[in-house]
């Protein structure tokens, strides 16, 4: 039901925008699921962590003391004793208490915004920057005129630091 | 009778700032000097008469006064006299106070100093922090008065009102139904007062730019003159954010720092714009560009401060940290309106003049780097603005409610933070209008080589993670770049002083506070990251029931269950204890005590035992949520690397803010 | 102090620009206030037509010979809507009053209970139905759909009864004291007519 594709690619565009530096945290999301007949508390906690609770607020499944995430994650654990995938379980929490409990909005309809509107915003801060700064670059290159502005005198501390590099210079 | 007090000086306040506004307006467009000094002395008399008010809640809070209902639901008679005295901020209406009072401290400390030469900018300053606590007054007054009390009426019920009803009799409960113990923490004594304060003293700022616009008064004077507030409204706000990460790490038992909530975020917002803000004043102090840039930054910083507490207290988005639905929103969204629209009117109207064309030679010089870095940061607030913002959109359009989550955020906001850290390396070396690659590549050869290795000796030693190898990367590049800076200066002084090297190391930075202060303040930023790298990428987890005995492994450790014990505590709790041994390669290195409180009323606390080294920590949670048994106990085990770093980084932050806004001799 | 204020490119902020701002500013403003009046009022308010739902019943539970009940099907009828949850303990107080109250109206065909499972596990939900021995026609309210038509920040129990033609009469939030109390709101609304 969910595209995987476009939701790549908008993840993929996300990521080329913020250029070189990339630290992603990447946790380990899938836990290979073993077919096994009661799976681990590390194999229901792989997926629960990744679901919030319900009925609290923005409180991941995996670590909410209630009642009634304690029944959740009983039920996940049934879930995959049955063999069923981890996007099957979300699938059937989305379905069940509603949408809400992703960590994420699925993309498709208007959530479609959430991944558009931040990097379209931040295309647009780049290309306003980038056309300043063209602008100030041609100042730079027409000659100075009488009333072109007074660069403010430099402050001490870099007077100091310009005696500090010519120190530097002479003896290098 | 102590009630009634603080509630009639608190009247009187809200009399007398709303007075200051007037007198100060008044004075200003009748040219009245007289007046303008009536403005001033009424705001300054705002501050001994609040501190009456919080010193009269803070007498019935120690004194246990349980007929005053804010009394009655933060302290109760168990609780030690500290964390009495510090309720005044553990709910809304107290914090409300306390909030006020700060404000008026900042405000009446702002307005004692000398204002010869800047006569035209004090009346506004009086204007906006007068008004702002004038509202801050009648939210309390309005709705969320600290001083109301419990009365039992004819008909026998109770209820919470200023004054007697008619034929009401005062009813003192015996008892308070005490403090959320989650927030009987160290960390979060002083977490919100650190916040409050960095969140206050945006005013300030806020106020001489408003003054700045509607005088005409454009050039960088209000930034020369409120540098120190800011720098200072910074340091608040960092340490209160690094205090509710280690909080959160140590009493919500999630093995993590930072969740993503809308109330963290709210409380990210104004550092992600003052911090853009600290670094492009310096573009306009030193270039002259700008002007409407940072005007509009330091507008946005104290916007974002009082729309995150906006949307924290007035119910809009609920969380874990928000304060309980109250009425405050309606008026609350008022006076945020007020504020934005006034702003952004005073400033397109003055745009033009304040807009000012310089040439730049370079996109390498400092000033475009710092642009670049202004950028980021903007890049990173659309962020996390749009995130806190959606969950509320969608509801609306479509009905649908959904959360954004980590790792929304995560994927966004990680590369950005990496480019943060790159130019973080780079820009220090470029030089103010004029910067080449030449240039730079000659200021960055030496310490790229160490750089360049970083990755490599990483690599041999095992570590496949990309994410982690560019991380790291970007780290030691800052630190060799920014230690290098440093030996410079230091050889430099050494030889043309013949200084040894640690006077040199200290005349450098007594010589220039503001450079060598922000470097170290670089260092501790990337010392930071490197304990959010480690915890971020190299975290493991795991979950297991063990009986008695028995141990668990994770990354090279070994935990092993020796006792459980279940007890009372003097003071209600009902507290269940483990002990466990950790090992590593066989040999035993140390006992932790993972604990579960159970409070009286009901609210239960996890206390994780925590192995701490410079390496990692090994972090263990009791899972009370699954039946625990001395026979056989749940236990959560997380490893995180480096986590240290990040409490290192951040005293490490302090120290260099310190080098770089210790008052000099004799300034301006 | 320098002016370093220029002669030249003094312009203003283009019109498209400000237009840009103030929509934005104030589309942001509009958002909050609407988030704002959500807030205030999250419940829905007597007296206002309920929307259109549809419950899919448990196995077991039917209604007109169907396995689902539509809210239009239930025209002509007072509809007593109770939300539940097998983890909720308040609930277990009033189960059995409501269900003892649903027998004595069962048999007239004028009023109608629904019970709607509020984010809850269906086998846990199935014991619960089991243990109180409940007879009218229970279903999960799937991705809350039907709670967020009543109540933004629905707790549980609570329970609504609509009137013969579709309106909202009675909002009760928390558990049923007894029968009697529940018949006495039945019957309000039953005559309110």
């Amino acid at each position: 039901m969910r595209e995987k594709t476009p939701q790549r690619i908008l993840f993929l565009a996300f990521l080329f925008l913020a250029m070189s530096g990339l630290f992603l945290s990447a946790r380990p999301s899938a836990v290979v699921l073993a077919q096994q007949p009661t799976p681990s508390d590390d194999e229901v906690n792989a997926i629960a962590h990744q679901l919030f609770c319900p009925v609290c607020e923005n409180t991941p499944l995996d670590v909410c003391d209630t009642e009634a995430c304690r029944q959740w994650r009983d039920l996940i654990r049934q879930m995959l004793a049955e063999g069923r995938t981890e996007a099957e379980i979300k699938q059937y929490f989305a379905d069940n208490y509603g949408v809400r409990v992703l960590s994420e909005p699925p993309v498709e309809g208007f959530n479609w915004l959430a991944y558009v509107v931040p990097p379209v915003a931040f295309l647009l801060g780049a290309y306003l920057l980038f056309r300043a700064f063209r602008t100030w670059q041609r100042l730079a290159k027409e000659p100075a005129t009488a009333d072109s502005p007074q660069v403010p005198p430099a402050a001490a501390d870099d007077q100091y630091a310009a005696r500090f590099e010519e120190e530097l210079k002479k003896r290098e | 009778m102590f009630a009634e007090f603080g509630f009639g000086i608190l009247i009187l306040t809200f009399a007398l700032s709303l007075f200051a506004v007037g007198a100060a307006v008044f004075g200003y467009y009748g040219k009245s000097d007289r007046w303008v000094e009536s403005a001033r002395r009424a705001q300054q008399l705002t501050f001994p008469l609040i501190t009456l008010a919080a010193l009269a809640l803070i007498y019935l809070l120690v004194t246990g006064h349980y007929e005053v209902k804010y009394v009655y639901s933060v302290t109760d008679v168990t609780m030690p006299l500290y964390l009495k005295v510090t309720a005044l901020w553990g709910g809304q209406p107290g914090s409300l106070l306390f909030w006020s009072w700060l404000l008026s401290a900042f405000a009446t400390a702002v307005t004692l100093r000398k204002w010869d030469r800047d006569r035209e900018f004090l009346p506004w300053v009086v204007v906006v922090t007068s008004v702002t606590l004038t509202f801050f007054l009648a939210l309390i007054i309005f709705f969320e008065n600290p001083f109301v009390r419990w009365w039992q009426t004819l008909s026998g019920d109770f209820v919470a009102q200023m004054f007697a009803p008619s034929g009401g009799v005062l009813a003192t409960p015996n008892n308070g139904e005490g403090l959320n113990p989650l927030l009987r923490h160290p960390g979060m004594i002083i977490h919100p007062p650190m916040l409050y304060l960095g969140f206050v003293s945006f005013v300030i700022p806020y106020a001489f730019a408003i003054a700045a616009l509607v005088t005409g008064r454009t050039d960088d004077r209000w930034i020369r003159l409120t540098r120190r507030w800011t720098l200072m409204a910074w340091l608040f706000l960092s340490c209160g954010l690094v205090l509710g990460m280690r909080w959160a790490y140590d009493v919500l038992g999630w093995g993590g720092y930072w969740g993503w909530d809308p109330v963290e975020i709210a409380a990210l917002m104004p550092w992600l714009t003052g911090t853009p803000f600290l670094h492009s004043v310096m573009i306009e102090e030193k270039r002259g560009m700008l002007k409407p840039w940072n005007i509009f930054l330091i507008i946005l910083t104290y916007s974002l401060v009082i729309f995150g507490t906006f949307l924290t207290r007035s119910g809009v988005l609920s969380s874990v940290h928000a304060f309980a639905q109250s009425a405050i929103g309606p008026m609350f969204f008022t006076f945020i309106g007020a504020t934005f629209i006034i702003s952004a009117a005073l400033l397109i109207t003055r745009w033009k003049d304040l807009r000012a064309s310089l040439p730049m030679n370079s996109m390498l010089s400092r000033e475009a780097l710092f642009l670049l870095n202004n950028l980021l940061f903007m890049g990173i607030l659309i962020v996390c603005l749009w995130g806190v913002l959606f969950p509320l959109i969608s509801e609306l359009v479509t009905g649908v409610k959904v959360t954004v989550g980590p790792p929304f955020y995560e994927r966004a906001v990680g590369p950005l933070f990496g480019a943060l850290i790159a130019l973080m390396g780079i820009a220090p070396l470029s030089a103010w209008g004029r910067s080449t690659v030449r240039t730079l590549g000659r200021a960055m050869w030496k310490p790229a080589i160490p750089t360049v290795l970083t990755p490599v000796i990483l690599f041999a030693f095992g570590m496949r993670n990309w994410i982690a190898l560019v991380g790291f990367t970007l780290i030691a590049f800052v630190l060799f770049i920014t230690l290098h800076e440093y030996w410079r200066g230091v050889r430099a002084r050494m030889n043309a002083q013949g200084e040894g090297f640690f006077t040199a190391l200290g005349r450098l930075a007594a010589r220039n506070r503001r450079r060598y202060g922000g470097y170290l303040i670089h260092i501790a930023l990337v010392v930071m990251a490197i304990g959010i790298l480690g915890i971020e990428v190299f975290q493991t987890t795991t979950q297991k029931s063990l009986a008695t005995g028995e141990s668990l492994d994770i990354s090279g450790y070994t935990v092993r269950y020796d006792s459980l014990a279940q007890f009372d505590h003097t003071d209600g709790r009902y507290v269940t204890r483990a002990v466990l041994s950790v090992f590593k390669d066989g040999e035993f290195l140390q006992e932790i005590y993972p604990r579960y409180d159970l409070y009286p009323s009901g609210q239960p606390m996890t206390i994780a035992g925590v192995r701490t080294t410079l390496a990692d920590d090994l972090y263990v949670v009791l899972v009370n949520w699954e039946d625990v048994s001395t026979a056989l106990a749940p236990f959560k085990v997380y490893h995180n690397p480096l986590i240290n770093w990040l409490w290192i980084g951040s005293i490490l932050f302090i120290i260099g803010y310190l080098v770089a806004a210790w008052p000099e001799k004799e300034q301006e | 102090m320098t002016e370093s204020l220029q002669s030249e490119s003094k312009r203003g902020v283009p019109l498209w620009a400000q237009l840009l701002i103030w929509a934005g500013l104030l589309g942001l403003l509009a958002l909050v206030a609407l988030g704002l009046a959500k807030a205030k009022t999250p419940i829905l308010t007597n007296g206002s037509a309920v929307p259109e739902f549809t419950l899919p019943l448990y196995e077991g539970y039917e209604y007109g010979g169907a396995a689902d009940v539509t809210l239009a099907a239930l025209r002509g009828k007072v509809v007593v809507l109770n939300f539940w949850a097998s983890w909720c303990k308040p609930c277990e107080s009033e189960a059995a009053d409501l269900e003892a109250a649903w027998r004595i109206y069962q048999p007239g065909g004028e009023v109608v209970f629904l019970g709607v499972d509020y984010v809850d596990t269906e086998p846990e939900a199935r014991s619960y139905l089991a243990k109180f021995d409940i007879t009218y026609p229970n279903g999960p309210d799937m991705g809350t759909r039907i709670s967020q038509i009543f109540n933004r920040n629905l707790g549980v129990p609570e329970t609504y009864v609509i009137d013969r033609q579709g309106i909202l009469r009675y909002v009760k939030i928390g558990p049923f004291a007894s029968v009697e109390e529940i018949q006495a709101v039945v019957e309000s609304v039953l005559a309110g007519e």
